[in-house]
């Protein structure tokens, strides 16, 4: 039985088309593009014209691609090169919902003595442009504001950080890894100086990524080696992976209507059938506009990774923003910066759909989720009613 | 994923004797809170000879905690409450065939809710505020627990009492405090004074002060000079002043007035009286 695959914001399939074009790539294809004869050359060709597809899903460029090996490295080199081409600015900018990518950068910043803001979100995991506005100071190096949240699918007011940050001169990073492949996204418009994207999340393999530089941003490379990447990142290309962004990518822009049609709908059919036969749920960030493929719901009573646990005996793959499924014991950093009720953020899970579920995916979830929330219910020593009760402590 | 053992997965699927237990032979133990991620419930019936006829359990939390909560209940059926009261969180995760470490503190949760039912059926004060200093806000833990876990569970990091205990998986302000515990209790004193921290200073007499002096000197203080070479000989006490004499490679080490004052001094000072002082006869 093929698993009911709902956890693509953690990690997607290959798609087909990308597993055959990296086929020849792992046979006769191999060559080195620094190499200087007919096999490298073949594989030099192969390196650009996935960089032209990377650059045309994203109206830029291809000289302003850097390929790197995921995500994480994306936006470390980016904030990085903002902080070490201008050395006299010890202030960042950024929130409580990055990815750790972008959250552990900034702590480690701070113990070398910069000065880190971390702008909240209100309840619904939405920004308020006005903070960013007070928040700059003339020392500020660098802002960094996710496009899209990899949990709550809330989707950041992205075109008005920018140009505050225009106004003001300030270079601002945008960690889209969600973002690209979901919603459409021009460059051509956005003047954003640093964009990350990783490629496990539009169904290229896992190790494979790319930084977007707008021509004439300040860049110190992170990765020193070789001449490759122009000088701005050393070590061999991954041509397997970097081909298989290419063709993901292009598969992206091709989906996208898909996405925000087809997937939209199933995604809405799933929590409207979850929210009308289980009571005591609630859907964080429901008043903001979200990713059309992200669901985060949370179900009072009881703890996520039981249920992940339970779903997993119908091959149902979700995951939870609860403290168990990560060996932290705090629930996830983003729902306790949206105020999310402990009661709540510990039994809740998070369904992220692909153009490649169907709507029988949907059907067996709808089918299955209800009574495995019942049975745990069954035997939690917290029901309805109970919050009156002193040892139930839910600030 | 976590690697859960066959027995776990055993009992988080189909738990034994979820549920709950009425009637006036039925005591309640209670354990943990929402905002902590994980509580129980454990409801036991005990007949007249002080045997568990019957345990039932609730619980909210993770599959070890439901694990940990099922095997519990199938572990103390039968047993008279002196057995129960016997039963570890080490013998829970025993019973489970081991459990992630990570995931250690649903079996302590498992142990106290059993000692809290133990209490009710006793009579005894439902549920005592744990005593001590709150260590870690977080999760309200206090620096007496961590002190009992670490002890009973033989623990040397922060990592291992954060996964016993909790104290530590939030916010990390208390990190530093809990590796101050971890190095009292590993470095420190031996043995753990669960009650009093505070030592009342007793008044002894000359014989016990001298009997005490010398036993330290011969167990510990000699030992330990042995390793580098050297020795050392009581030769009289006045009062509150110990009178030494250093032998073999202690004799003339420019290290030695360090040797007396921080090692021999302080370690007498500890373990007989405050009011000690050494001196070279
Ligand atoms: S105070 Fe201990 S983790 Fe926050």
């Amino acid at each position: 039985m093929r698993p009911v695959y709902l956890d693509n914001n953690a990690t997607t399939m290959v798609a087909p088309e990308v597993k055959e074009a990296i086929i020849p790539l792992l046979e006769e294809e191999y060559g080195n593009p620094s190499s200087m004869h007919g096999l490298g050359g073949r594989s030099g060709k192969y390196l650009s014209e996935a960089r032209e597809k990377v650059a045309a899903g994203l109206g830029c460029e291809p000289s302003e691609i850097i390929f790197t090996s995921c995500g994480t490295e994306g936006d470390n080199t980016a904030i990085h090169s903002a902080i070490e081409s201008q050395p006299t600015k010890k202030h960042i900018i950024t929130t409580r919902v990055e990815h750790p990518a972008v959250l552990n950068v900034a702590k480690h910043l701070e113990r070398k003595g910069y000065e880190i803001t971390l702008l909240g979100v209100d309840s619904e995991g939405r920004m308020d442009p006005d903070h960013l506005r007070e928040a700059i100071r003339p020392d500020t190096a660098l802002v960094s504001v996710m496009y899209a949240n990899n949990e709550s699918g809330v989707i950041s007011p992205i075109e008005e950080l920018v140009e505050i940050t225009k106004e003001r001169g300030v270079l601002f990073h945008t960690d889209a890894v969600q973002a690209v492949g979901k919603i459409p996204l021009d460059l051509k418009k956005l003047p954003v100086d640093y964009l990350v994207l990783s490629g496990h999340k539009i169904h290229a393999p896992k190790g494979v990524g790319a930084l977007y530089l707008r021509r004439n941003t300040p860049f110190r490379p992170f990765m020193l080696g070789g001449h490759q990447e122009l000088g701005r990142r050393g070590g061999t290309e991954n041509i397997p992976g970097i081909v298989g962004l290419g063709v993901a990518m292009d598969l992206a822009v091709s989906h996208i209507d898909e996405e925000n049609t087809r997937v939209r709908a199933m995604r809405d059919r799933l929590e409207k059938g979850l929210m009308a036969s289980i009571p005591d749920a609630m859907i964080n960030g429901v008043e903001a506009a979200r990713l059309p493929n992200t669901l985060s719901i949370a179900f009072k009573y009881i703890e996520g990774e039981a249920m992940l646990l339970l779903l997993d005996q119908f091959k149902i793959c979700a995951s939870s923003g609860s403290a168990c499924t990560s060996g932290s014991l705090e629930p996830s950093h983003v729902l306790r910066a949206m105020g999310v009720p402990f009661t709540y953020a510990h039994g809740s899970l998070r369904f992220s759909l692909s153009v490649y579920n169907t709507d029988e995916d949907i059907d067996l979830v709808l089918k299955e989720l209800p009574p495995i929330i019942s049975r745990l219910r069954e035997f939690s020593p917290f029901r309805r009613g109970d919050e009156g009760l002193d040892w139930v402590d839910d600030h | 994923m976590w690697e859960y053992t066959d027995k776990v997965r055993e009992h988080f699927l189909n738990p034994k004797n979820s549920g709950t237990i009425e009637g006036d032979d039925t005591v309640v133990g209670e354990v943990g809170s929402l905002s902590c991620g994980d509580a129980l419930r454990l409801f036991l019936k005990i007949d007249d000879n002080g045997v568990i006829e019957d345990a039932k359990f609730q619980t909210f939390g993770c599959a070890s905690a439901i694990a940990s909560s099922s095997v519990l209940t199938e572990m103390v059926k039968g047993m008279t409450v002196e057995d129960a009261e016997k039963v570890s969180n080490q013998d829970i995760a025993d019973a489970l065939g081991g459990l992630p470490k990570e995931k250690m503190h649903c079996s302590v949760m498992g142990q106290e809710a059993l000692e809290d039912a133990i209490r009710c059926y006793r009579g005894e004060e439902a549920a005592p505020a744990p005593e001590g200093e709150i260590v870690c806000k977080c999760f309200g833990v206090t620096d007496l627990q961590i002190k009992r876990a670490v002890i009973d569970n033989k623990l040397t990091t922060l990592e291992e009492v954060t996964n016993f205990t909790k104290a530590g998986g939030g916010c990390e302000d208390c990190h530093e405090r809990i590796g101050e515990i971890i190095d009292e209790i590993r470095f420190g004193v031996t043995e753990l004074d669960l009650k009093p921290l505070v030592v009342e200073p007793v008044k002894l007499t000359n014989i016990k002060r001298f009997q005490l002096v010398s036993q330290t000197i011969d167990e510990e203080i000699r030992p330990a000079l042995h390793k580098d070479g050297g020795d050392i000989e009581l030769i009289d006490i006045e009062g509150t002043e110990v009178i030494v004499s250093l032998r073999g490679a202690c004799v003339g080490c420019p290290s030695s007035g360090v040797t007396l004052k921080d090692f021999v001094e302080r370690r007498l000072k500890e373990t007989v009286e405050e009011a000690i002082t050494v001196r070279e006869a």
